[in-house]
């Protein structure tokens, strides 16, 4: 089966979660990567939105964190508040996944502006969840479109902490959790130099050269010592992503638009 | 006691120019209803305090209401920018915008103070991050027993909270239930409230098990206003227009499509209108 770049790279960030673990899901790309894995290889993945549904079983994507359907088929729903004091900051969940605007090869990321904070040229929407998300859950992955202007040499602001400016600084800021582990994209999967803590690439997508990674990193990108290529989808991940994406489409454009 | 009051009774009773408003509903039951009667009062110079501003707070700042803006993420849920929004901050328009920029954790964490008479609140949050260098109002402290550091935040007392709820009775306890939010830690932290509700009963009929029930004596006033939230949702009355939402992108993008859209489903309006609105979503 053919299949296009952000399909690969949905399906190999899906293939990172495990059953066990207890996922704060962020919207977006993470959140098709998270419900893409329910539906194959790990049924038993807990997904936590920061609307406060623990446990929430959607039948399509939810468009935004708070979706009806996510409290509908949660186990339970707790209060704002509740999430992220317990649930997030109590240490309760093994593994976040971020996205944002830029990131930097230590996997720090921006989401608040692009250009100088007083005078921006774009405005991005700031925080929300992540900067809490990033030190309390056990650890981060990452998922982004492979770009110079997306992977940057610097942040225009540090909104989330990855491992630092120097990629050193996590320990000294007291933070405990392992963070950014795993950083996916359209092009690759990289992982954090065990010294240095650096993004490097570890495994390239079936057809993808070095070279093409190197052009759109915004930094020297480094390569793991091996690098593997990595398992082109399965017809069984590819049928159950575009069903859920058919599925998503038909509930949230379905109604003509009102108001 | 709540007074039940038709909801431009209460929006011009309740806020003035130059209020700190609190607008509250995490993404559900977001009162919409509210947030357009006070743009059609022509409400001004007010600081607008919310999570997540939504197109509600999109449409008060596009129609120049806001002077100030205390939030935690900004976007169009799942479908990018607010555009209001950024062309308030980037050019200015149609007023230049202060904006005071938080984390989740942080203002969950100030309304609770607020909810709890505490000058601040602190919590472990904020670490690593740029926000405290642009954001004075988070500072560090060092916890007395342990040492560890904590941040900071000052409690929030917005002179209003507003919020739409499912149902009051007929003293004026309130009910709302599904996606809680922060809506009653908003209440409890304002001096002055108002909610709209969908409906109002002789029951409340307490039956589901995070449901948020706000006594009579909590709230100044209450708007039936069925319908209240649409675009939001109110759960168990309508689920959310998320083709609204993705519509309101290129509607908000050109200020003068924004002005025409405004003019025909806000200024020409009245509350009675959400009623339909939210049928359409049933």
């Amino acid at each position: 089966m053919n299949y296009t770049a952000t399909e690969m790279m949905t399906i190999s960030a899906a293939r990172a979660l495990c059953n066990s673990d207890v996922c704060f899901v962020g919207i977006g790309l993470p959140s098709v990567a998270c419900n893409l894995a329910r539906r194959t290889h790990a049924p038993g993945l807990t997904l936590v939105y920061e609307s406060g549904t623990i446990a929430a079983k959607p039948s399509v994507l939810p468009l935004s964190i708070g979706d009806g359907e996510l409290c509908e088929t949660a186990l339970t729903t707790v209060p704002v508040l509740e999430m992220f004091r317990y649930w997030l900051q109590g240490g309760r969940i093994t593994v976040g996944f971020l996205s944002g605007a830029q990131v930097d090869r230590y996997g720090n990321l921006n989401s608040t502006v692009i250009g100088d904070y007083r005078k921006p040229k774009v405005r991005l929407p700031g925080a929300g969840g992540a900067t809490e998300i990033a030190t309390y859950c056990g650890r981060i992955f990452m998922i982004m479109r492979h770009h110079p202007r997306a992977m940057v040499e610097k942040l225009d602001f540090l909104t989330t902490l990855g491992h630092g400016p120097t990629g050193r600084e996590r320990r000294q800021f007291g933070v405990m959790t392992a963070g950014p582990v795993l950083l996916v994209t359209d092009l690759c999967m990289m992982q954090p130099d065990p010294e240095t803590n650096e993004f490097m690439v570890t495994s390239l997508h079936p057809g993808v050269s070095r070279d093409q990674v190197r052009e759109n990193t915004g930094w020297e990108v480094r390569f793991a010592g091996e690098v593997e290529e990595t398992e082109p989808p399965t017809e069984k991940e590819l049928q159950a992503l575009r069903d859920l994406h058919a599925s998503t489409e038909r509930a949230h454009c379905g109604r003509a638009v009102t108001a | 006691m709540a007074l039940f009051q038709p909801l431009p009774d209460a929006v011009s009773t309740l806020v003035h120019d130059g209020d700190t408003v609190a607008l509250e509903g995490f993404t559900h039951l977001i009162p919409f209803a509210a947030g357009h009667e006070i743009i059609r009062q022509g409400r001004s110079n007010l600081t607008l305090i919310r999570m997540t501003p939504d197109l509600v707070y999109d449409q008060m700042i596009g129609s120049g209401c806001a002077r100030k803006l205390v939030f935690s993420w900004g976007g169009n849920p799942g479908v990018g920018s607010l555009h209001r929004l950024r062309d308030a901050v980037e050019h200015g328009w149609p007023n230049p915008i202060e904006i005071e920029e938080h984390s989740h954790s942080g203002m969950a964490h100030a309304y609770s103070a607020g909810a709890a008479g505490m000058p601040s609140a602190f919590f472990r949050g904020y670490l690593g991050t740029e926000l405290p260098a642009v954001n004075p109002s988070i500072r560090f402290l060092d916890c007395p027993f342990t040492g560890q550091r904590l941040a900071c935040v000052p409690a929030h007392h917005p002179d209003v909270a507003i919020i739409h709820a499912q149902r009051a009775d007929r003293e004026g306890n309130v009910l709302l239930e599904g996606i809680v939010g922060v809506q009653k830690e908003a209440v409890l932290s304002a001096k002055r409230s108002l909610v709209t509700v969908e409906e109002v009963v002789d029951d409340l009929a307490v039956t589901s098990p995070n449901a948020v029930v706000l006594p009579s004596w909590t709230i100044a006033a209450i708007a039936v206003v069925p319908g209240g939230a649409h675009p939001s949702y109110a759960h168990g009355y309508y689920s959310r227009d998320n083709s609204f939402y993705v519509a309101w992108d290129d509607i908000a993008k050109d200020r003068e499509t924004f002005a025409v859209w405004m003019r025909q489903h806000v200024l020409e309006q009245g509350p009675d209108i959400f009623g339909e609105r939210a049928r359409l979503c049933t």
